[in-house]
């Protein structure tokens, strides 16, 4: 590499720094929330299962449950922000800088998640 | 304790290969000296870099079984398996011959940091009184003993993966200077130290923390870098 491929190499993009810094502290806050929910998650489960594990058990607790709606609505979308931002670094770091195709996935894999989860938030909770 | 060291010392450049010395061991000894001792006295073609000697100018960071050190305030005792020494030039550094590395990379990332300081006071004016007690005062002092040597370049993960990447010590650099109030380039130092080849690629590892021989914690430096640009970014100053 010449003197001047490696000073381009370095040249300053200031619009993917601005963006590097805001996705920095959306996974940063996700992660922040993500924190209780799993620890809540966790809770919940092991309490849920002390007696047995059955559907309706299930459904009984969480239909109707907005509350349980609105907790597991924050936990999908926590991780619909948290999760693609972290495998987009991943991908840049494997192949050595970031492309549009790999900005395009993970954009699909937030899409995916959201839908995905909040339909099975719905499936439950739905009276 | 056998009174001879096996020392094996990496001869040639990126191609070379490891030749053995033995040398005797001696009280208090340093692996600078170790390195000194085979040069004087059994091959002076060896070459490698040292001139404080007390730890003060940065030049003789070497790797010594596997760990980047400051050789001149390394015992023997402390890092010798056994009666063996294996010492390497520094990692992630064009090695120019034995134990020379070329650190222009190395400095010309802090110039790329911008870790130079730029003020507005002239010599005609009143120093300006900073109190050692502020956060931002406290946080630069913590960072502000770095000697340049290149251990936590050499130690970073990162740096080997992504060349491009600015490193510990230019980013330590840059956040002693972020906590300078005196100082007027603080927009363009945020830019220039965050994205893919600044503080953002940092994977927390701590190995530059874990081996910085004056305890300084990069790693903290690089955690406080991203903080300041998210809310650079937040309020649209970045």
């Amino acid at each position: 590499m010449d003197a001047t491929a490696a000073e381009m190499a370095f040249a300053f993009d200031a619009r993917a720094v601005r963006r590097q810094a805001l996705l920095w502290y959306a996974q940063r806050i996700s992660a922040m929330v993500l924190a209780v929910c799993v620890v809540v998650h966790l809770a919940g489960i092991v309490y849920a299962v002390r007696g047995g594990l059955s559907a309706a058990e299930i459904l009984g607790r969480t239909r109707g449950n907005w509350a349980f709606g609105a907790f597991y609505g924050v936990f999908v979308v926590a991780a619909a922000v948290h999760a693609p931002i972290g495998l987009a670094n991943i991908v840049a770091e494997w192949r050595g800088g970031r492309g549009r195709a790999a900005a395009v996935a993970a954009q699909l894999l937030a899409t995916l998640i959201v839908v995905l989860g909040l339909r099975a938030v719905w499936a439950v909770v739905a009276p | 304790m056998s009174d001879m060291l096996a020392v094996k010392v990496w001869r040639g450049r990126a191609e070379g290969a490891f030749a053995e010395y033995r040398v005797p061991r001696a009280a208090s000894q340093t692996v600078l000296d170790v390195v000194t001792y085979i040069q004087r006295r059994v091959d002076p073609t060896l070459s490698y870099r040292f001139a404080c000697r007390v730890g003060m100018c940065g030049s003789c960071a070497m790797t010594v079984n596997g760990v980047a050190r400051w050789t001149c305030r390394t015992h023997v005792s402390t890092v010798a398996k056994g009666n063996a020494l294996e010492i390497a030039p520094l990692a992630n550094l064009p090695v120019i011959k034995d134990l020379v590395t070329d650190m222009r990379a190395f400095f010309d990332k802090w110039a790329r940091a911008k870790g130079q300081f730029k003020g507005t006071a002239t010599r005609h004016d009143e120093f300006p009184k900073i109190s050692p007690q502020t956060g931002a005062r406290k946080a630069a002092n913590a960072g502000i003993e770095c000697i340049g040597c290149g251990v936590c370049y050499a130690s970073c993960d990162v740096v080997t993966w992504r060349p491009q990447f600015l490193g510990p010590a230019a980013l330590n650099r840059a956040w002693t200077l972020v906590n300078d109030e005196r100082d007027t380039q603080q927009r363009e130092r945020l830019q220039a130290v965050a994205g893919d080849a600044g503080c953002h690629v940092c994977h927390t590892q701590g190995s530059c923390s874990e081996r910085c021989p004056k305890k300084i914690e990069p790693t903290a430096g690089i955690a406080g870098l991203k903080r300041l640009a998210a809310r650079a970014a937040l309020r649209g100053e970045l």
